[in-house]
């Protein structure tokens, strides 16, 4: 059953690491925890004068479900405005229910649906940015 | 007694159950170890013929319930080495049994005592600990780790003086399998007068436990890692620590006598035991107790360690595996911690599941010690008497295919 979990392009946008690091001087940052397995995720975001994420940068120490959740985020969330990153969570928490197939490498995420306890490992990332995003 | 690990699987009805279309290689027993046939007949004999409330009733299935949950409390009292009956409190869980200690006696020490607590404590003997510092002002003073995963008995004089009441550790580490000295723990409390607790819960599974040569003051450990049912569990402590320990949990049987007025508590075991007790899981512990007292522990420790040298040569095999914990088999239970340089512990488990074998990943509940060896977590593999080659060899080839897969 793992060969469905772990397909190419899983495995691919893991050890990718595209967007992978720190921002220099991020508009914003913040790290969450999944204190179930001890997982982090730090993103860096800069916005514009508009509130558009012109970059963003991670950091994961977490498995490859979460490595690649972070990349398939940080690919789609850049260039948008931040308010409609609850957009993209809402996308991805319904690939993960099995409501919506789920746009580009969001799609890679279905099989991941029948294992309840690896959902959190997919929305580690988006719960981090979205942290970042919160008016503070 | 000689040991036939075909018969003993035998006893376990689970072990014989495909899972996902695999053969079950159960490694996961240092979370949940599972139930022989022993335990789950006990159970049933007390749900089915004697179900009822304890120490209330006159009517015979009230006898009959308060006489199972008695004797399994004499039970674990023997399997304790023969420790009182009236020292035996059950709780519900290794976790509860911590916290009653924490709440109770923790309540007797005053600000400015210390506490001593290893950095490979498992959460459950740090939170309670943490709680009662932050609420009456104790200190908590961490005990180090070595490289090899062990409680670094030579820094106790480092730690431990005058102040320190309670020296709390981890008899077996949850996640490297050392076990601790607990002569030198011993020794170190008794130069400053203070009392030692043992966590138990990865050294029950393993046999009875000789609490009167070990010389702690408190035991714990947990039903369900013991092959007995959950949502029970058991504090052993001495009679005169638990003659002084106010109640944890006030409710019915815990009582003296109550008016407004005035309320006096029960002796031990009672004061401890608010409430209906879980009758039914004390009766499977019991059980479980019986059924490893039956057991040849020599034996079987044989067995364990010869499974646990397979798994290290085996894994010393793997270019990118390394072992969290002691490299040998000194001095240590069949629990053995390995993390693979490029895959999280928690693909690793993933990909073991699709052979059928069930570990534990992540960080343990032990942060401290992840902290320590600066990593998330580990795969941990958990031996217990019914596991066989068979269980290692399928595990060593999930872990070639984790590698595979991800390095």
């Amino acid at each position: 059953m793992s060969d469905a979990l772990y397909h190419d392009r899983i495995v691919a946008l893991a050890k990718s690491r595209a967007g992978a690091g720190k921002l220099e001087a991020p508009t914003a940052s913040a790290r969450r925890d999944n204190p179930l397995c001890g997982d982090r995720v730090t993103m860096d975001v800069r916005l514009d004068d508009q509130d558009r994420i012109v970059e963003l940068a991670h950091q994961v120490r977490g498995c490859a479900l979460c490595q690649a959740s972070a990349v398939a985020l940080a690919a789609r969330a850049t260039g948008l405005p931040k308010a409609e990153i609850g957009t993209l969570r809402a996308e991805i928490d319904a690939v993960l229910d099995g409501t919506a197939a789920g746009e580009g490498d969001f799609a890679a995420f279905a099989p991941v649906r029948p294992y309840r306890s690896r959902h959190d490992c997919v929305t580690l990332p988006f719960e981090a940015l979205q942290d970042a995003l919160k008016p503070r | 007694m000689s040991f036939d690990v075909a018969a003993l699987r035998r006893q376990f009805p689970i072990l014989g159950r495909p899972v996902n279309g695999n053969a079950l290689h159960y490694l996961d027993n240092g979370a949940s170890a599972q139930t022989p046939d022993a335990v789950l007949d006990a159970v049933r004999l007390y749900e089915t013929t004697a179900r009822a409330n304890v120490l209330r009733g006159v009517h015979a299935l009230a006898e009959a319930a308060t006489e199972a949950y008695e004797g399994a409390r004499a039970d674990v009292a023997r399997f304790l080495g023969g420790v009182p009956a009236e020292e035996v409190i059950f709780t519900g869980g290794c976790t509860a049994a911590i916290n009653l200690v924490a709440q109770s006696y923790g309540s007797l020490l005053k600000p400015g005592d210390e506490i001593v607590l290893s950095v490979l404590e498992h959460h459950s003997n740090i939170v309670p600990w943490y709680q009662l510092a932050q609420r009456i002002g104790v200190k908590l003073r961490p005990l180090p780790v070595t490289d090899e995963g062990r409680i670094d008995v030579a820094a106790l004089p480092q730690v431990v003086n005058a102040r320190t009441r309670l020296i709390s550790v981890a008899h077996v580490s949850n996640v490297t399998g050392a076990v601790v000295d607990v002569a030198a723990v011993v020794a170190a409390a008794r130069g400053v007068g203070a009392k030692v607790m043992l966590d138990g819960a990865q050294r029950a599974p393993h046999g009875p436990v000789d609490l009167p040569a070990l010389g702690v003051d408190f035991y714990v450990f947990a039903g369900h890692k013991a092959y007995g049912p959950n949502g029970i569990g058991v504090l052993w402590a001495r009679r005169e620590l638990l003659e002084a320990m106010p109640p944890f949990m006030g409710g019915g049987s815990m009582i003296g006598s109550v008016t407004f007025e005035a309320i006096t508590w029960a002796p031990p075991p009672r004061r401890f035991e608010a409430g209906t007790p879980p009758i039914g899981p004390a009766v499977g512990l019991g059980a479980a107790c019986r059924w490893m007292m039956g057991l040849d522990w020599t034996a079987i420790g044989s067995h364990e360690m010869g499974l646990t040298q397979r798994l290290m040569d085996g894994l010393a095999a793997v270019r990118s595996a390394w072992l969290i914990g002691p490299p040998g088999l000194q001095g240590r239970l069949p629990v053995v911690s390995f993390v693979l340089d490029d895959v999280h512990p928690h693909d690793v488990a993933q990909i073991l599941d699709s052979f059928g074998v069930a570990v534990r990943a992540g960080h343990h509940c032990a942060q401290p010690l992840m902290e320590r060896f600066d990593i998330a977590g580990t795969t941990r593999v958990c031996i217990a008497p019914y596991n066989d080659i068979g269980d290692i060899d399928a595990l060593l080839a999930g872990v070639d295919e984790a590698v595979r897969r991800f390095a």
